[in-house]
């Protein structure tokens, strides 16, 4: 086993330090195409941490008992099945939530944080440690998700959640949605900002 | 037991399809029932969206009280067999207009009036969109539509859902001089040459507005002859 590292270590470093989005820069693909508005955003979140978690766990019971030349076949079954299940439970259940999502559950399976995450991690931990893990790097994708989302929903339809709060005499006074912020280009140049003011704040992650 | 070798990766692998497989299939058995529900369901709701009803909690009851007729139709207006709820729009689109079977539903709501409800199919940007089109008793004036789609792009494309969108087409008339012509999506400030009624689309949704404008032309032209039997009666 691969040296030990405290449990807190493994759950709060990808939030900010080891950051799965700004630092590793993965999973930029679905922060384009679920961030124009921020509830599909949080959902997308919510599904990603539970699939990552379960996805880790399941890896790491079974971790001893895959043959190498084809665990990444393993790794992307047991993601595939994972995430029908929920796309399944989402349609018996929340029958709404999953009208909205409708195609980015199955976007989950091409997350690259999920393949990352298995293959760097639950292939050489223990169960505990690699649920840990999971949840943290899912906590860490929504919340720059989130942060995307937030920026882009406010200042490309003037809404949160839906919910209007540019007000009204600020479009009486000549304010205009930027309608270019709804674009995925968008979404790149918004996780560029935000890579550029983590990096300006943590110093040590700044090549030299 | 040696991990590394062909015989052990064959059977893991077995093992694991099987497993992988008995699990989803079961899955997909213990929730199929639920998953028909919320699509009937959400079905009924959209029908009654397109009357302007908003739906209520219990929108089985609702939909049997307002929707009093049912039926299919063929191309030259004549009723046939067969369940109009039950019919998948996705498939008889892509048959020839004399093959389709044409699902009708009749509404009377609170006022008295009769509406007629027209399902549409057709394809958007990235995948299927539909719709419902509830039309007055003289089988031409739009009294309201709805329109829904799988995975158009949100902010853009997506738009097809909101009232703004869809309420335009409240007051259009599908005939002109008592031809059948179907309402188009065109682009602000241009018209349709061929005399048609039309709204506006959507800026940023050019593919998804003219997705519409097909689909409404592609699903109300089998209807013609159903259609000019109401304007007859």
């Amino acid at each position: 086993m691969a040296e030990k590292v405290k449990n807190s270590t493994v759950f709060f470093n990808p939030f900010s330090k080891n950051n799965p989005v700004v630092v590793q820069i993965l999973g930029i693909c679905s922060a384009l195409s679920v961030t124009a508005k921020l509830e599909p955003a949080i959902v997308m979140g919510l599904s990603v941490i539970a699939v990552l978690a379960f996805s880790n766990v399941i890896i790491s019971l079974i971790r001893n008992t895959i043959p190498t030349s084809i665990r990444i076949i393993v790794q992307l079954v047991v993601v595939a099945g994972l995430v029908i299940i929920v796309s399944e439970l989402l349609k018996a259940y929340a029958y709404d939530v999953s009208l909205q999502l409708s195609v980015f559950i199955g976007l989950i399976i091409t997350n690259c944080i999920l393949m990352g995450r298995l293959e760097a991690f639950a292939m050489a931990n223990r169960p505990w440690p690699s649920f840990l893990d999971g949840v943290g790097n899912g906590v860490g994708y929504t919340i720059i998700l989130v942060i995307v989302a937030f920026f882009r929903e406010l200042l490309g339809c003037g809404t949160i959640l839906g919910f209007q709060v540019v007000p009204d005499c600020a479009y009486q006074a000549g304010y205009v949605n930027n309608g270019l912020m709804i674009l995925p280009p968008m979404a790149l140049i918004v996780v560029a900002c935000i890579i550029w003011v983590h990096r300006s704040l943590n110093k040590d992650l700044q090549e030299k | 037991m040696n991990k590394q070798s062909n015989s052990y990766t064959v059977i893991y692998i077995i093992i694991m399809v099987v497993v992988v497989g008995v699990a989803l299939a079961y899955t997909s058995m213990a929730l199929k029932d639920r998953q028909n529900d919320n699509v009937a369901a959400d079905k009924m709701r959209q029908i009654l969206s397109s009357l302007r009803i908003a739906p209520d909690q219990d929108v089985k009851t609702q939909f049997a009280s307002i929707i009093t007729d049912q039926y299919l139709v063929n191309d030259q207006g004549q009723r046939i067999e067969g369940d109009a709820f039950a019919v998948n729009m996705a498939n008889e689109v892509k048959k020839p207009a004399q093959e389709r079977q044409l699902p009708v539903y009749e509404a009377r709501l609170a006022d008295g009036s009769l509406k007629y409800i027209i399902p549409v199919y057709g394809a958007g940007l990235w995948g299927p969109i539909w719709g419902y089109i509830a039309l007055d008793d003289d089988a031409s004036t739009i009294f309201g539509a709805f329109f829904n789609h799988e995975g158009e792009t949100p902010g853009l494309g997506a738009e097809i859902t909101k009232p703004a969108f869809s309420d335009q087409f409240q007051g259009k008339h599908m005939m002109v001089d008592s031809k059948l012509l179907p309402v188009e999506v065109v682009k602000a400030g241009q018209k349709p040459s061929t005399g048609a009624e039309y709204v506006d689309g959507i800026s940023g949704g050019t593919i998804t507005s003219k997705g519409v404008s097909a689909m409404l032309a592609d699903c109300f032209t089998p209807y013609n002859a159903f259609l000019q039997s109401l304007r007859n009666k």
